[in-house]
This record gives C-alpha cells, structure tokens and sequence, in this order.
C-alpha cells in the first residue's frame, strides 16, 4: 500500500491466480474499493463501460456468480449477453472453438466463462481478440471468488498477511480451493487445508500449504475459516465418503467445535451451502458468518475486474 | 513402382559408413552389400562392382532396419486418421523398416482377414514391413479368445487388446497359455480402468495444480504386477507396451533376474517429458495421451532403464488423431500423439547427445532390442538376414514442423523443437525405399 509506483494492469485475460503477482492482486483489490460505494448510491450506475459489448458464456449452472458478473456489468453500463449453453460432451453442436469464434465475430469486449473442464478458458483465450475471464473452469481456478474473499478478508481483518485461514471441505474437487490458496499464499497469509483423505489432492503441500485431515486441527487458532461445498452430485456411485451422517461427525462444523478458532474468527463459504452437510445453520446464521457480505462484494471485486480488463483504453489513449 | 517391386531388387552397395550392429558387438567403418533381398557381404572395403547400386554412407550411421513395435495406422476404420499407406510413408519418413500395429482398427483386428489385408496393403505401398498385432479377445471386447492362430499364419507376431486391456485375470492367464502354442507374447497396455477413472493426466503435483482428474501410477502397477505373476505361473511370454512408472519398471526387473518371460517398452514421450508439460502448455491437448506422461521421478527411471539394460525397446505409440478431435477441451481429448516422424532425431538429441546412452545401445533399442521382443526378422546386418538398413545422420539439425509429416494427422507435442539426428535412407528387404524427408 505503499508501493511507490502504483503497479499498472496490462493482462488480455484474468484466468487464474496462480499466474497474478501480489502487486496485481493488490490492484484489483484497491480498484474493488473504489466501486464498493456504487452499491450504496441511489442510482446504482456508472457510465464506465458504456459501449463495452460483454458475454456470459456459462457452461454449466450458477446463479450467484452469474448474478454477480451481470450485475457488476450492468452497474458499469457495459451491454451485456448472456448465453447459457451445455457442456456435455454428448450435447450435438458445435466444437467449444467454434462457439468461440462465432462469439468472436460479434466483436465483443469480452467473455465470461464458467465450464466445467479446466483450461477451457485458456483454449478461447489463446484465440480470442477479446479479453477472457475465467468464472470457473472445472476443479481449477475461480480467481473472482478467491479475489472476493481476499476482499472481504481485508475488509474484516485490515490485512492478509500473517492471518490464519483454514479451508475446509472437498480440497479435491475445489476450484475455490485452488484460487484462494495462490492468493493468499502470495500475500503472505499461513493457509491450512482440511479435508478427508478420501477428498484430498496427492501433492496438495506442493501448493505451499499446511495439509491437515482433522477439522479440530485445522480451526486451533484460526483467524479466518472458509467452509467448502460437499458436493453432493459426485457422490453417486462414489467412493468419498460412506453418508452425510458420517461426513457431518468427521468434518461438519458446529458452534461447539468452531470455539476452537480465534476469539473473532470470521466465517466464509463460497456458496451454495449444504446446511447439515458441511456446516450447521447455526453456525451459518451466526455472529460470526460473513457469508452475504462475500455475496455483496463480489459485485465490487467483479466491477473492478472488468474495469481493469476493458475500462481503461479510452484513458490511456487520452 | 508396383512392377520394379515385382522383379527382384537390383544390388545395393553401402559405402564408408559407420555400421552400428549391436548383435554382432559391431562398431566400426564397413561396406555393406545386400543383394536379392538379404545381407550379401560386411566388409571393411567391398570392390564396387559393375550394375550395383551405390548409396554414399560417409560421415553417416548404418544400421539394421529401425523397428517400431507400437503404432496405430487406423486402416481398416479410420483412414481419416492415417492408412497404411501414410503410417509406413511415416515409417520410412523417420528411418523405419519395420513396424508392429495395433488391432483396435475398424473392424478390430481379431481375425485373419483383417490381418492378412493389413499386410497386404504394406506390401503393396512397400515404404515399411507391418507386422500386424491381433486382438487377444475377440472384438476386444475382453469375453472370448480371438482366433489367435489363424491370426499368427496370417501374419500376427503378437497379441494385445491395447487400450482396453485384459481386464479379467482368469482370460488373461489362459491368453498366456495358449499364445505359447506359438511362442508370441501378449501385450498388454497394463492400465487398471476403475483406477484411472474420469483421469485424463498423471495423478501428482501438477494434476493437483491444474484441477485436472488423475491417473495414478498405480493404474499400470497393479495390473504389471498381476500380469507378471500370471506369466510366471503360466510361462508365457510377456510384453508391457509404453511402461511409464518407476515401479513397473522395477517389477519387470525383478520378475526378469528371476527368469520370468517379460519385455517391455517406453516411449519417446515419457523419456523426455513430464506432467509439468500439461501446465507448461497451457492445457495443450498434444500433451494428453495415455499413459499420461508421469513425474521427473518416474521419467528418470525410464532413462535409468535405458542405461542399465532393463529396457528392450523403444516404440512410440503413434497414435494419429485429426485435428478436430484435438482440437478441443482438455478433458474431451481423444489420448495420443505422433511418433514416427520424431522418434529417432529425438532420441539423439535428448539420450544419445547428453552422454545417458551411446549410439550402438539406442540402435539396440530402436531395432534389435524390439527384433527380439517380438522375435521379427532384422534388427541385424549379420550374413544372410533380412536386408533391411537403416541409414542416418546423427548430427544433421531438424526443426519438427508437424505440417510437413508424411503422417496423415498433426498431433505432435514437439513441433518448433530443434533437434539433430536425421534418416537419410532405408532399406527394406534389399529395396531403397523412395520417400520424401523433408527435413
């Protein structure tokens, strides 16, 4: 924050985390403030993106991220599109490139994607004029959501670095998981991941993380816990865990076990949440629960994001 | 060209090249002479005779016919991919003579009409010999044993079900018994399916970063270490196409110290590349086949075994897919990449040039090593054998450019590689074989 040159953004694409330096983050950040006061206006717009053409191209289901992207544009007066489509490979059509490339020759801004393969935002990326958001690509990278939570994190706590954060929940099937321990590694917060044996990736301390399989062990101390959706949709003729009886004894959080984190410990989920799966209602409706606030600044940190990508070429041409 | 193949090949006489032939321990300045289809003379100095064909070797390698035992030409099926015509085009384009193709062609090669028809069509086209590998079940379909003897006089030198390996122990365990009766081994692509899963690289540091599922190593070590007891107990004869895993590798040396009958290859690809190439390349989809290209530990094994002897063969796994099936997400990607046309100058440029083998133990890999695995004519120059020659230059610089292969399909991982080590010419059954190098 006292960087002495502001650091300048001069990405195509946002597509992950892992590849962003602190400075960036940092950027997006600090942008994400400076839009956070939009929300509280009665005329809730800026003329920002006005004549900016922007895609939803959501492969597979969501309703907050979705949401939160269009709103974000709308808020920023870019046209917006949204264009729901199926990401099953058994689904007749057209190749994901050749979507692409008609969506190109509409000459857009820029494209949002969520899809359920990793790297599916990087193949249109590699090809597309157009600036790409990555909104989620299968069990890889959800960078707006880690840059949401890192945002409200801040917001909390005044800071990242030093913090205590626990992650908790199906590590291995997590895009959330992904982006957040970059993010919060690279700001120099001490991240635990938590989660059973059976929904842990093989080399997940390469990631630069503490790995623990015991949910007691990773909320001592914790300043900051992040609750993971189980997700139930890959459970069928699964072998991950035997019931959700089981699941929610070995890694359901409680009020009672969550006295084990800091005094003001805040809470996080990424959503949708499993009441009496992965966390209990009380606990989620709590005092301690910053859930909605994520929601609300997600729309900010997603303003910022699309500013950042497209908003500036008119100022710096000027 | 049909009617020259028809008259007995005119006599070809290699001068001053450097002849490598691990079977006889050669290494050294000879000519060589073929003459009606087979090796005629190894000399240090053969008078040139009148009506004989010179081919000038000086400065160059001459060795035994290069052997690939592990390719896919997709004819009968798929000639969108490749036919015979364009994989032995391929073949010679890349300074092979020989190579051995696997049955899951359309229809599957599970009997003898298939089998003969692929031969057929080598022969015609000429560039290479193809050795056809017949499915172990018929259709593949893992039930029933496909008539494996027919399959053997029509031309068969080996068994496999390939990419959907034998799965039940019990079918397996009679395979081994009965491919005695013909003393060929059965190869098996040893991957445990359930094990792989919805996995589409290697199970480890980098599948964790990507969020891609895994294939863990232990998919082609439990199947290895059923296989080998199998063949123990049976005494047939066993070959692991494409081993990937350091433990695998260990399993085959073991059982083999204890007189079990085992073989086994590795691929180019797995020698000179890891998993990190799937994030290296941003999810590229050349960087996809199976087995998935494994760990730094796992690659450093493979080259250990290349080094130590435990290794017999090297063989590619061409695998020609068209563009469009490539050209695609991550996770829907048929698995395979090319390998004819990029074997041999990528060996010398990553084995051979850093000093890990020298040049007479990557001939014995890439010939007389896979000769023996599948006990096929060639693989050496002594008196009297096959007249099948391989001539290159191992220092002559080659930048791959996937656009100009002989293959019919694209889907190489090292296009813009510079590379040294080039085929000038082959040789097979006494004939200069004519095909265009572009290199």
């Amino acid at each position: 924050m006292t960087d002495a040159a502001p650091p300048r953004w001069s990405r195509k694409d946002l597509l992950g985390i892992a590849e962003l330096s602190p400075p960036e983050i940092q950027l997006i950040l600090d942008t994400a403030e400076s839009f956070r006061e939009v929300a509280e206006r009665p005329i809730k717009k800026v003329p920002t993106l006005r004549g900016k053409t922007v895609i939803n191209l959501f492969f597979e289901s969501s309703t907050r991220t979705r949401s939160s992207f269009e709103i974000a544009e709308k808020r920023l007066s870019a046209d917006s599109l949204n264009f729901a489509a199926s990401s099953s490979a058994l689904t007749k059509g057209e190749s994901l490139v050749d979507t692409a490339l008609n969506l190109q020759a509409m000459a857009p801004d820029l494209i949002v994607i969520r899809h359920a393969y990793p790297g599916a935002p990087h193949m249109l990326a590699k090809r597309l004029a157009a600036g790409v958001i990555n909104a989620g690509d299968g069990a890889h990278e959800h960078p707006t959501q880690a840059l949401l939570d890192a945002f409200t994190i801040r917001q909390r706590k005044g800071r990242l670095a030093g913090l205590r954060v626990a992650i908790v929940g199906d590590i291995e099937h997590s895009r959330v998981v992904r982006s957040n321990v970059h993010l919060l590694s690279k700001m120099g917060a001490e991240v635990t991941v938590a989660g059973l044996h059976t929904m842990m990736p093989v080399a997940m301390d390469r990631l630069g993380v503490k790995v623990t399989h015991s949910l007691d062990e990773a909320l001592e101390g914790a300043d900051v816990v992040m609750m993971l959706r189980i997700q139930m949709e890959r459970q069928e003729g699964s072998v991950l865990f035997p019931s959700i009886k089981e699941y929610f004894r070995l890694f359901g959080l409680t009020t009672e076990r969550l006295k084990r984190a800091a005094d003001d410990v805040i809470l996080m989920h990424p959503g949708p949440m499993n009441r009496g799966v992965e966390i209990a209602s009380e606990v989620a409706d709590g005092p301690f629960s910053v859930i909605l606030q994520q929601v609300t600044n997600g729309v900010a940190v997603r303003m910022a994001v699309l500013y950042l990508l497209i908003g500036r070429q008119g100022e710096e041409a000027a | 060209m049909t009617e020259r193949r028809n008259a007995p090949p005119e006599p070809v006489l290699v001068r001053g090249g450097r002849v490598i032939d691990p079977s006889q321990d050669l290494d050294g300045f000879y000519d060589l002479l073929l003459e009606d289809g087979a090796v005629a003379r190894l000399d240090e100095r053969i008078e040139p005779v009148s009506g004989v064909r010179e081919i000038d070797a000086s400065d160059l390698v001459v060795c035994p016919g290069l052997i690939d035992v592990h390719v896919h030409l997709r004819e009968p099926g798929q000639e969108y991919k490749e036919t015979v015509e364009t994989g032995t085009r391929a073949a010679a384009a890349g300074g092979f003579t020989a190579v051995a193709c696997m049955a899951n062609t359309a229809p599957v090669n599970d009997n003898r009409s298939v089998t003969e028809y692929i031969v057929a069509e080598a022969e015609r086209w000429g560039y290479a010999r193809v050795y056809p590998v017949g499915a172990v079940t018929r259709g593949m379909k893992g039930k029933n044993l496909a008539e494996i003897g027919d399959m053997v006089a029509g031309g068969a030198v080996a068994i496999s079900d390939d990419g959907l390996p034998v799965k039940n122990a019990e079918l397996m365990r009679r395979a081994l018994l009965y491919a005695r009766h013909f003393d060929i081994p059965v190869t098996q692509h040893a991957e445990d399916l359930d094990l792989t899963g919805p996995g589409v690289m290697h199970e480890g540091e980098w599948s964790t970063r990507l969020g891609l599922p895994g294939i863990p190593g232990a998919s082609e070590d439990v199947v290895v270490a059923r296989d080998l007891i199998l063949a123990e107990d049976t005494g047939g004869r066993y070959h692991v196409a494409h081993l990937s895993t350091a433990r695998s590798l260990r399993m085959v040396r073991e059982a083999r110290a204890r007189g079990i009958r085992v073989t086994c290859e590795v691929t180019p690809h797995h020698l000179v590349l890891t998993d990190k190439a799937v994030s290296d390349s941003a999810f590229d989809t050349h960087t996809k086949m199976k087995p998935p290209l494994r760990s730094d530990a796992d690659r450093e094994a493979l080259v250990n075994g290349l080094a130590d002897g435990s290794v017999d063969a090297i063989a590619s796994d061409h695998a020609p897919h068209h563009p469009d099936e490539k050209d695609v997400e991550f996770s829907l990607a048929p698995f395979g990449i090319l390998g004819l046309e990029t074997n041999l100058p990528l060996c010398i440029e990553k084995l051979v040039r850093p000093g890990v083998i020298g040049l007479s133990r990557l001939v014995e890999l890439f010939s007389t090593g896979p000769a023996r695995c599948y006990n096929l004519p060639g693989g050496t120059l002594k008196v009297g054998s096959v007249a099948d020659v391989t001539v290159f230059d191992p220092d002559r610089a080659v930048t791959v450019d996937a656009k100009r292969f002989q293959s019919k399909s694209r889907n190489t991982p090292f296009g813009g590689w510079k590379l040294r080590g080039v085929a000038v010419v082959t040789v097979v059954g006494g004939r200069v074989v004519e095909v265009e190098r572009r290199t």
